[in-house]
């Protein structure tokens, strides 16, 4: 189990800043998230564009943003559990809360710090019939450890960058691979659409453009999948994994059972501190809702900073807190 | 005035009138009048959340560019007339057009 004065929900700029204002105060942190890298947003949506609005950077990338809070943070050795969502919150008796992960990852702390933004990043899922009941079954929505895929038969579906990618890349290693795209043409980038056809033109995969996936049979494992072309025509193709790639959207997930506080997909807090109805609990960043709220990465920065000093009296009950600029201390390092 | 017609998720049509001369895309109209879409990205087709399905006057509207086909590509209920609503400006091209809320709700 991990052990943390503050667990933070999300990886974005909002929640990696936190941990910067939470070490000057001398509070270990462990952030969760959803996505397999930190930035939120930036780094999922985002990540090349330029941002203007952030104090003393007239322009600056997404990802560069991101980078820099992460150099930031650097001093105070924030650990991190990425690429699983947080599920359950659970009140301790002591008043102190254990957080589990999809994965079964336990963290326990004394402060929860919901900076979900959106909510979790989660994978488009296609309509085809059975598909839930074979996830985990031969059916995922990414490629986590390509080995696993070494000799068997892959369907990917998909007609952007990541199905490209992936039909090129498992062609080397899987028994055979099969591309199913709705439409004829590519508009991922050119070269990958150029390897992919060349690939199909050598038979060392099956490309079936102009159709769709439309159920999926198996006996506890996948072993067939259906697929309907455009005049309607049906066949089926032996299969041991099917990976639909339809990029990502956010859903507010967990979040929503958690007994908070919420308008439409947001949750209210107290702009003193951030805090939510439920003690111990704050939220900052995109995820959180006010009068006047602005959802801006500027906003999360402050709202982070007061949390912070609220939060301190559940760290350290004993102590009074005395705020202090970095400019005199430096930056404390634990 | 532009007048063309807007059919929620649940199939129920509503005519809108805009003004004409108004610079805005048809994603922040049906945010303006209080459709439930997402539009994550506010408008810069990076997240395939307004998507909408041209059920007449596909073919007036000026071409979708590769970033718009891109990001179509990428969702998994997109068919030959379906168009991201942000970047579709409402002009005359709109005209007697009538689309259908396809986007992921909030
Ligand atoms: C295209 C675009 C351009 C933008 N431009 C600007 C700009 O110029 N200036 C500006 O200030 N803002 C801009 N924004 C807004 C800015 O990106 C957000 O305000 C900012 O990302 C909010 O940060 P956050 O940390 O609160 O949330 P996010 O960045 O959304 O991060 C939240 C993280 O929490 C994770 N998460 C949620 N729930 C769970 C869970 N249960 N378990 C595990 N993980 C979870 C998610 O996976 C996500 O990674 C832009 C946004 C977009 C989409
Ligand atoms: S609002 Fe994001 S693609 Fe249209």
């Amino acid at each position: 189990m991990i052990t943390t004065d503050i667990c933070i929900i999300g990886a974005g700029p909002v929640g990696l800043f936190a941990v910067f204002e939470a070490g000057l105060l001398k509070m270990r942190c462990h952030l969760i998230d959803a996505l397999p890298q930190v930035g939120g947003q930036l780094s999922e949506i985002y990540p090349q564009k330029p941002i203007y609005d952030i104090p003393g950077y007239p322009e600056v990338k997404a990802q560069e943003l991101v980078d820099n809070l992460m150099e930031q943070i650097e001093p105070f050795h924030p650990t991190f559990t990425l690429g699983e969502r947080v599920e359950t919150l659970e009140r301790q008796a002591d008043e102190s809360f254990l957080l589990t992960t999809n994965e079964g990852t336990a963290v326990h702390c004394q402060v929860v710090v919901i900076a979900g933004g959106l909510g979790c990043f989660e994978p488009r899922k296609p309509e085809i019939q059975n598909l839930e009941q074979f996830e985990g079954k031969g059916v995922a929505y990414m490629v986590k450890n390509p080995e696993q895929l070494r000799d068997r038969r892959v369907v990917l579906a998909g007609g952007g960058d990541s199905a490209l990618d992936w039909t090129v890349f498992l062609a080397t290693i899987a028994k055979e691979v099969t591309l199913v795209h709705r439409s004829d043409s590519f508009r991922g980038a050119p070269d990958s659409a150029e390897k992919v056809f060349d690939l199909a033109k050598e038979g060392r995969i099956n490309l079936v453009l102009q159709s769709t996936i439309t159920s999926l049979q198996g006996n506890g494992h996948l072993q067939e999948v259906s697929i309907t072309a455009k005049d309607k025509t049906v066949t089926t193709l032996a299969a041991d994994n099917l990976i639909p790639l339809f990029g990502l959207t956010p859903k507010l997930g967990p979040i929503a059972d958690w007994n908070l506080s919420i308008d439409k997909s947001a949750i209210n807090v107290d702009t003193t501190d951030y805090s939510t109805n439920v003690d111990r609990i704050y939220a900052i960043g995109d995820i959180n809702t006010y009068p006047g709220k602005l959802k801006l990465i500027l906003s999360g920065f402050h709202e982070a900073a007061l949390m912070c000093q609220s939060a301190f009296k559940y760290v350290y009950p004993n102590q009074k807190l005395s705020f202090k600029y970095t400019t005199v201390n430096g930056i404390p390092t634990f | 005035m532009i007048q063309f017609t807007i059919e929620d998720r649940d199939g129920e049509p509503q005519m809108l009138e805009i003004p004409e001369g108004i610079n805005l895309s048809l994603m922040e109209v049906l945010k303006a009048s209080e459709y439930n879409i997402l539009a994550t990205c506010g408008g810069m087709a990076l997240c395939a959340t307004c998507h909408v399905q041209v059920l007449n006057g596909f073919d007036n509207l000026p071409p979708a560019r590769d970033a718009e086909l891109d990001m179509l590509d990428t969702l998994p209920d997109a068919d030959a007339d379906s168009r991201l609503a942000c970047q579709i400006r409402v002009d005359e091209t709109i005209e007697g057009g009538i689309f259908r809320i396809r986007g992921e709700e909030q």
